[in-house]
């Protein structure tokens, strides 16, 4: 077991690097830097541009070096925690993200929480209830959740929000907590916010979990050996939740890795609409405004959080299937 | 002695059927079976697909919505830009049949605004003095048709002088209705580009890394891991605020299509890999080899139709991620920006939620958006149950 856990942590890293040159590629892509862009909004604005302290500023963060080696220096700070410097709020990237990081994190955690809790149940009616009403109207409503955009869902629900319950949705918190340190009346103010965006960036991720969780339950449930337990007297339930459920258990946990991309990204769309205190309204901005290596570093931290995600799932999976376990190389 | 043969020309000691002796007649099929034994694999496909109603009829709604898009100048009421500054933000209005119980024909009623000074906010009520019928086959907007020749000839025209709002108007007081027919234009094409972007890519590197393996086939193997384990939608976001603002609508058009590609061939290369490595080992693979084939021909005309149903079923579901990509996008002003009229261009008039509150008629684009992304999922489920031979 240990040996497998060492060996996909070490497989993580060239994956993490790969994804790292990418980005970095990108953010070096358009034409000029945050300093040109900055110098003519000076300029448009008719201010005086100080240009001893934007060649500072330039030499200081390795402007007039070649990109490769400020990609590997972007890397290598990135190793000891220094993540760059935010030219527009002129802070260390580190501090601007503080916690819309962990607000992200949260988020996506409650989501697949949820994703899970409705997801189960619903594929197990569906896949025990093959072509019944039941079925048929799951999978529908699955369908739509699917196909109504995460955005729009967004606004109306903020609307409906407001006029049933007569509060503002928008945002993750009171106002008054902004900035505060976190303690007891801040964490309720999150978690009365939460659900929102929960219900919002699931609906998507719960469709396709059904879909899949009910073909696969399917494909268990025609196998022998559940003919051989119902002939030897099992009940339907005992039957269901003894050997299938099960083995659909392992699709469950392994399905994180599929599910996860697709949730951190509608989880920046809802978040731009709603204004959450999360990573997407500040990744949208600093992507305007060419603030590089804010917006690299927040590309960065989001793949990070997915690749840590698939690597839970997978850890998750081995520790539930001796098959996958034992392929991991222990002796025995 | 006694032989067991009677002597020649004397009747048998057993009866002997005179009929004529078929020794296959047992394999003779019926009519029926063999149509169905015969059919070449497509016709099969074709059978089974029929069977998925709901498949056939989303196919159908698709087709139509893509003929559609030919003609969206003759079947919109007005033109794209049209603006009717007399009606900002009107609300839908009603087609009647029976005016005071007695029948008119599809009309409208026409409209007075009033300026509600308290609340600033323009209202409209009926003018059941102004029955204004809908005209059909008729001549009103001037339009280039596909920006070939000039015409003005409509499918529906409002009465002359009147209004024809079948889904309101926006803040500059164009036709919702109208905007919705010309959206689709760009909304519908471009999935399909995207699509057929990122089918070749995933065609071409998935074949490659399947046939021959080796290095090649590892180095693609990790950069798909990569790629699928980034979050799209961010990955869309920063390709998108790439492009430059003074680059011209069309351009920013292929630009985004190639964005939406660039990111979604892993799957169909994924595909395309597998199914590479499982038929390589076919029988009928190691036959042409042996009659000398090259590896091209051998791909090109014995294994890609193997796979390619498969395939396009893939491929259709993954259209309306492509839509709803676009969609996102635009309505956070990273895609196509107006004058280009899509779906998302016109759900960004819906951003606030005032705007739903005072204007709710401004979400009708979502409804187009819905319908097709249902009805891609439906087609792209009876197209994959279709091509799967062991169903």
């Amino acid at each position: 077991m240990l040996r497998y856990i060492v060996w996909r942590i070490a497989v993580m890293i060239p994956t993490l690097l790969i994804i790292s040159a990418l980005i970095f590629t990108i953010i070096e892509l358009p034409p000029g830097d945050y300093f040109d862009s900055y110098i003519a909004e000076l300029r448009a604005q008719g201010e005086s541009v100080d240009s001893e302290r934007i060649q500072m500023l330039r030499k200081e963060y390795g402007f007039d070096k070649p990109p490769v080696l400020r990609y590997f220096h972007w890397v290598g700070g990135m190793l000891h925690g220094d993540f760059g410097y935010s030219f527009e709020y002129e802070l260390p990237v580190r501090d601007v993200v503080g916690d819309r990081l962990w607000l992200t994190i949260l988020v996506s955690f409650v989501t697949i929480v949820f994703t899970w809790l409705i997801a189960f149940p619903i594929g197990m009616y569906s896949a025990t209830h093959q072509y019944s009403w039941g079925d048929y109207g799951l999978t529908l409503l699955g369908l739509i959740g699917l196909a109504i955009p995460n955005f729009m869902l967004a606004l109306i629900l903020m609307y409906f929000a407001n006029i049933w319950f007569g509060t503002s949705i928008g945002h993750l918190m009171d106002q008054k907590y902004l900035g505060q340190p976190m303690d007891w009346d801040k964490a309720k103010s999150i978690l009365e916010h939460l659900w929102i965006p929960v219900v919002i960036i699931g609906t998507g991720g719960t469709a396709s979990m059904i879909r899949r969780l009910r073909a696969n339950l399917l494909d268990e449930l025609h196998k022998q050996y559940v003919i051989t337990a119902r002939a030897k007297g099992l009940g339907p339930f005992r039957t269901l939740v003894k050997y299938p459920l099960r083995m659909s258990l392992n699709f469950f946990i392994s399905d994180i890795g599929s599910i996860l991309p697709a949730i951190i990204s509608g989880a920046e769309i809802t978040a731009i609409v709603l204004s959450l205190e999360t990573t997407g309204p500040m990744l949208i901005k600093a992507l305007q405004s060419q603030d590089m290596y804010l917006a690299g570093s927040f590309l960065m931290f989001l793949a990070f959080l997915t690749v840590i995600g698939v690597l839970i799932s997978d850890l998750a999976l081995a520790l539930l299937d001796p098959r996958i376990r034992l392929q991991g190389g222990s002796t025995k | 002695m006694n032989s067991p043969l009677p002597p020649p020309g004397a009747p048998l000691q057993h009866y002997v059927s005179t009929a004529p002796f078929d020794p296959k007649s047992v394999e003779v099929m019926t009519k029926e079976q063999e149509r169905v034994y015969q059919a070449s694999q497509l016709r099969l496909m074709w059978w089974k697909f029929r069977r998925h109603r709901l498949a056939l009829a989303s196919g159908v709604f698709l087709l139509a919505l893509y003929l559609m898009i030919l003609i969206c100048e003759f079947l919109a009421p007005y033109n794209l830009h049209t603006r009717n500054m007399d009606f900002i933000h009107a609300p839908p209005q009603p087609v009647h049949l029976f005016h005071d119980g007695q029948f008119v024909g599809p009309f409208v009623y026409g409209r007075q605004m009033t300026l509600n000074m308290d609340k600033l906010k323009r209202e409209y009520s009926d003018d059941r003095n102004m029955i204004q019928p809908i005209r059909f086959f008729c001549r009103g907007d001037k339009y280039r048709f596909w920006g070939l020749f000039e015409s003005d000839l409509h499918l529906v025209c409002p009465a002359k002088g009147g209004e024809l709002f079948l889904l309101g108007t926006d803040r500059l007081g164009r036709d919702v209705l109208s905007r919705i027919i010309y959206g689709a234009r760009i909304s519908l094409t471009i999935g399909l580009v995207g699509i057929t972007f990122s089918f070749l890519l995933g065609i071409v590197i998935g074949g490659l890394a399947g046939y021959h393996g080796g290095v090649f086939d590892l180095i693609v193997q990790r950069v798909i891991e990569v790629l699928q384990s980034i979050p799209s939608i961010p990955l869309w976001m920063a390709l998108a605020a790439i492009m430059p603002i003074t680059w011209s609508p069309i351009l920013i058009y292929f630009g985004i299509t190639v964005i939406l590609g660039l990111l979604d061939w892993t799957g169909l290369a994924r595909a395309v890999r597998s199914k590479l490595l499982a038929l390589r080992e076919e029988d009928y693979v190691l036959a042409a080899q042996l009659m000398g084939a090259r590896g091209s021909r051998i791909i090109r005309r014995h294994l890609i139709p193997g796979f390619m149903s498969h395939l396009i079923a893939t491929a259709t579901i993954s259209i309306p991620g492509m839509i709803l990509g676009e969609t996102a996008l635009s309505f956070l002003g990273l895609g196509l920006r107006a004058p280009i009229t899509s779906w998302g261009i016109l759900l960004t008039e819906a951003r606030s939620v005032s705007v739903i509150a005072f204007y709710p008629w401004l979400l009708f684009p979502m409804i187009p958006v819905i319908l097709v992304i249902l009805a891609f999922n439906f087609l792209g489920d009876g197209l994959r149950d279709a091509a799967d031979p062991y169903r």
